[in-house]
Formats: structure tokens, C-alpha cells, sequence
């Protein structure tokens, strides 16, 4: 074809642009910050090294270590939740139950809610006193719970309410599940296998790649909550819930300190690609492609 | 596929417990917007409003300027969403209909963005903005959707370009046509559903986004909803009957655009995962 870089190039030079000015630009930007002392506060800003990285694995730093537990606790959490809960709810939506369309519009619904109005409702719903949570648990006579307001629950409570935004990895789960061939289960209609090996062994490994793509999707969100905590907790109660990049904003935009703030997302960052790059390498014992052995 | 009576069965007991777990928090928040407070708080939990307390609304959304908060979000999202479709339509032409050197490579490292967490453009991007004295202004939230509109969207609009056949580019280059005119008549008439797609996830998107107003704007004139919503919650924490009328009106905007665009996001959900 004729032109074609020239073209080309026009055409996506917005992209090609935007990347440059917010992704790449800010990214060497930040890498550089959070080897100085930046405080919008201070007047003098200087080059400090690997001070700011050195401050938080010395444990200088305390909440440095806090928030990651936090955060981690959060992540082993929430991922098999997500992951468990959206596969088991597209398994059922794909049975050829009456009324599907509408379940799948119940199950998609709440993950458009914006994330201020879901924390409201939902900080209404585990109210420890008068929430409906409690008043259901105490009329069947079961133990009642503070929620997010005490220091054992508050990291479930506050996933529990992410489960409700589950919606759209159900539909890609299903979209994965309805591309799977209906002969492989004759198959095994014909071996005499039941629901089980029909899952073992044609469901899961057909599905293998949407499960990876989804646990990448969730563990790289899940990494990254903050709405969450600044909305619902605040971090509380005493720091059980200082979510990491929380505690990034919190440090960066309340305490001003912008460098230690910049240092503390680069280690996020490598955090992230480390699990993302060790969820790739073990895909290949567990992904299965059709056709062959692409990893 | 042969489905047992008794499997089924299980199953559909299953959804319908399921369902109504997720409904439930809807009920919850529709009966608290139109009660009093004597009839939220009675034990055990009551569920229609006796009598309905329309007037709820009224007071949540004068209570705060939700008006000005209302014409802020609106228009952010709208600038917004323009601007994703616009250039994110271009973009993804020009990464998937037109040949060039470099051009997968480009595309890969562009796709790259999407695994970096925003925490680690966001203080550098806010020091940006505020050198150039845009702090406290719409431009931060609005400007950078005009410049590719998002990788995502980029990508999901490339995916559905790739499953137009390109004889259709073919016929129309021999013809004379240029690569303007095959985007304009071919590609954008041919992917109106893509493009709905990319504009209904802009939308909810920018109507949902909280950190980035949190981040940009700092004068109560310029809040947008979420922002608004969160200093509501700060000043009224008890009162649970406005808090959910002022919850439900800023939900109600997404769930009418989620209905008329249900189709579509459906479509669109599959799309971004299937390549995965």
C-alpha cells in the first residue's frame, strides 16, 4: 500500500503522543523524583539516591511494610474469590436456564455503580447497628460482625463489597465458556464421564486462557485499590485497611512528600510486573491453547 | 449437551439465590432513599416506605449544589467522551488498516501502559498540570482523552477493525479513495457498534472516575458528582435517608445508559476478553 508510514504515523500520532506526554514522560518523571527529596513544601529539593528506597526497606518506614501487608492480605484475598465466585456464576448462567438474559443483567448491573454511591450503600448495608447484614444475622440468631469497623474484618468486609462488581469477569468467563465446542462434552457423554469430568477435563482446560487472562486483569486491579479505602475506611481502624496506593496518596497529595511518594509507586510497579511476570511463567503448566503448545 | 432435570434444578436455585444477593443491595438503597428516618431504623428491617418520601430527593440534592456538581460531571464526561472516540477511531485505523514499518512494535509498547499502575504517572502528571496553571481546572480530566482516548479503547476498536475483510479497503483504493475517505465511509459506517462500545465505557468511565477529580480539583464549584457525593457522606453520616437519595440519583444516570446500551456492553465485554 502507498504512503503507508507517512499515514500511518498521522493517524496515530495522537496515541503516539499521548503515550509520550502521560505515560512514558511521567513515568521517567517519576523515576527520576523518587530519587530526590521533592516536597512541594520545601524550598531546596536534592538528589538523594536510593534514600527514599532505603527508607522503606530498612523499615524505617513502618506503615511502608503495613500497607503492604495490607495490601497483599488483600490480594490472596480477593483474587480466588473473584476468580472462584465469577467462574461458579458463568458455569450456571451457561446452563440453558429460562431467563438467562436477566440474570446476566443482575449479575453485570452492580459493577456500573460508581464507586462513591457502591462504598455508601454499602457502608450502610454492614452498619454495625441498623445495617441489614447484621439485623438478618441477629434474626437468625447467628453472630453479628463490625465490619469494616474492627480490626479482624475490615480487609473481608471490604472485599465482600468488591464481589459485588464482579460483573464483568462473569461475561468474559462466559464468552470463554460459550466457545467451547458442545462435541467434546458428547464425547464424554459417550465415555460415560458425569458434570464432573466434564469439568476436569474439557471446561477448565478450555477455559484455561480466559481463568489466566482474567487472574492477570484481577491481580493488577486488586494491587491498585484505593476508592475503596479512602471511601469506606480511610485506612482504618488503626491502619488495618492503609491500602498501599492509599497510603501513596495519602503520603504524595495530604503529606506533600511527592519523591518518597514517586519511590513508592515504582516499587508498586515492580510489585505488579514481578506477579503479573510469575503468573505468566506458570501459565504454561496450566494454560491450555488449542493447537498447540503457544505459551 | 444433555443436562440432568435435577442438575438443572440445582442450578436454578443456585442463580436465583445469587441474583438476589446482588439485587439485594439495589432494594436496600431504593427503600432507604424514600423512608423517613424513624421507619430506616426499625427492627426488624421493613422494606416499602410508608409513606414514600419522595421529598428525600428534594432535600439530598438541594442540601449540596448537586446542580452545578450535575452540570460539572456532565460536562467532563461528554468532553471526554468525544474526545475518546474521536482520536481512539483514528488511532486504532491506523494501527490495523494501514501498513507500516514499526507498526506492531508501536502498538505493543503503547499496549504496555495498560499493566502500569496510574500511581506511577499521577504525581508527575500533577506537577505537569499545575506548572502549567491548570490545577483546579477541568483540563487535567478532559485534555488526555483527546490524545489517543486510552489504549484499551484503542485496542477493542483494533479488534473489531481486524474482522473487517480488507478487499473492502482494496476495491475502495482502486477506486481513488483515500485513507481519510475508507475511514470515514467504510471502517466508522461498518464498526458503529465498536464505536458505541468505546463511548459507553467512556462515559461510565469519566461519570465514575474519583481520583482523578480528587487530584485536580480543589474549589466546591467545580466537584463533580463522586467528589460531591464523598463530601456529602462526610457532613451527613447518619442521615441514611439522604445519603441514599443523593447515592441513587448518582447511580440512577448509569443504570438508563447501562439499559439502552446493554446489548452493546455485553458485545464489548466479550470483544476485550477473547483475545486474551
Amino acid at each position: 500500500m502507498r504512503k503507508g508510514l507517512f499515514y500511518g504515523l498521522l493517524f496515530t500520532a495522537p496515541a503516539i503522543l499521548g503515550f509520550i506526554i502521560f505515560t512514558l514522560g511521567p513515568m521517567i518523571a517519576s523515576l527520576v523524583l523518587s530519587l530526590t527529596d521533592y516536597n512541594v513544601f520545601k524550598d531546596q529539593t536534592s538528589f538523594i539516591g536510593f534514600d527514599n528506597y532505603s527508607r522503606m526497606f530498612s523499615g524505617e518506614d513502618e506503615l511502608f511494610y503495613k500497607s503492604l501487608g495490607v495490601t497483599f492480605y488483600f490480594v490472596v484475598l480477593r483474587v480466588p474469590a473473584v476468580i472462584i465466585l465469577s467462574f461458579f456464576i458463568a458455569l450456571l448462567l451457561n446452563m440453558n436456564v429460562k431467563g438467562r438474559a436477566i440474570f446476566r443483567t443482575i449479575i453485570y448491573l452492580p459493577s456500573i455503580v460508581p464507586a462513591v454511591a457502591s462504598a455508601m450503600i454499602w457502608m450502610w448495608l454492614l452498619n454495625p447497628d441498623l445495617g441489614l447484614l447484621n439485623s438478618v444475622l441477629s434474626w437468625l440468631h447467628l453472630p453479628t460482625s463490625n465490619w469494616l469497623y474492627a480490626e479482624g474484618s475490615v480487609i473481608p468486609s471490604v472485599v465482600l463489597t468488591t464481589l459485588w462488581g464482579i460483573g464483568s469477569t462473569v461475561i468474559i468467563f462466559l464468552a470463554g465458556l460459550s466457545g467451547i465446542s458442545k462435541q467434546y462434552y458428547e464425547a464424554i457423554d459417550v465415555d460415560g464421564g458425569g458434570w464432573y469430568s466434564k469439568l476436569r477435563h474439557i471446561t477448565i482446560p478450555m477455559v484455561s486462557p480466559t481463568i489466566f487472562f482474567n487472574t492477570i486483569m484481577t491481580i493488577i486491579g486488586s494491587f491498585q485499590v484505593f476508592n475503596e479505602a479512602y471511601i469506606l475506611t480511610e485506612g482504618g481502624p488503626n491502619n488495618k485497611s492503609l491500602f498501599y496506593v492509599f497510603y501513596l496518596w495519602r503520603t504524595g497529595f495530604r503529606d506533600t512528600e511527592m519523591g518518597y511518594a514517586s519511590a513508592l509507586a515504582w516499587v508498586l510497579f515492580l510489585i505488579i510486573m514481578f506477579f503479573t511476570y510469575f503468573v505468566f511463567k506458570t501459565s504454561k503448566f496450566w494454560v491450555h491453547y488449542e493447537g498447540g503448545g503457544r505459551t | 449437551m444433555r443436562i440432568s432435570k435435577l442438575r438443572l434444578g440445582a442450578g436454578y436455585t443456585a442463580l436465583i439465590i445469587i441474583s438476589g444477593m446482588f439485587i439485594i443491595p439495589f432494594l436496600w438503597l431504593i427503600r432507604s432513599s424514600l423512608m423517613d428516618l424513624s421507619q430506616i431504623f426499625t427492627m426488624p428491617p421493613e422494606w416499602i416506605p410508608r409513606p414514600f418520601h419522595w421529598d428525600n430527593f428534594q432535600r439530598a440534592l438541594t442540601f449540596l449544589p448537586f446542580d452545578t456538581f450535575f452540570r460539572n460531571t456532565t460536562i467532563i464526561v461528554f468532553s471526554v467522551l468525544i474526545g475518546t472516540v474521536l482520536t481512539s477511531s483514528i488511532a486504532a485505523f491506523g494501527f490495523s488498516r494501514i501498513e507500516w514499518r514499526g507498526r506492531d512494535t508501536v502498538f505493543a509498547i503503547l499496549m504496555t501502559s495498560m499493566m502500569l499502575p496510574a500511581a506511577v504517572t499521577i504525581i508527575p502528571s500533577f506537577l505537569g498540570w499545575q506548572k502549567l496553571g491548570f490545577y483546579d481546572s477541568f483540563y487535567p480530566l478532559i485534555v488526555p482523552a483527546y490524545f489517543g482516548g486510552g489504549i484499551f479503547n484503542i485496542f477493542l476498536l483494533r479488534q473489531f477493525y481486524l474482522t473487517i475483510p480488507l478487499d473492502f479497503d482494496e476495491a475502495a483504493y482502486v477506486d481513488g479513495a483515500t485513507y481519510f475517505q475508507i475511514y470515514m465511509r467504510i471502517i466508522l459506517p461498518l464498526s458503529r457498534s465498536a464505536i458505541i462500545v468505546v463511548a459507553l465505557f467512556s462515559f461510565l468511565a469519566s461519570w465514575n472516575d474519583f481520583m482523578g477529580p480528587l487530584i485536580y480539583l480543589k474549589s466546591d464549584n467545580l466537584f463533580t458528582l463522586a467528589l460531591g457525593l464523598q463530601m456529602f457522606q462526610g457532613t451527613y453520616t447518619a442521615q441514611w435517608d439522604l445519603l441514599m437519595a443523593a447515592s441513587a440519583a448518582v447511580v440512577l444516570p448509569c443504570v438508563i445508559v447501562f439499559l439502552l446500551g446493554q446489548r452493546y456492553f455485553l458485545e464489548g465485554i466479550t470483544l476485550s476478553g477473547l483475545k486474551g
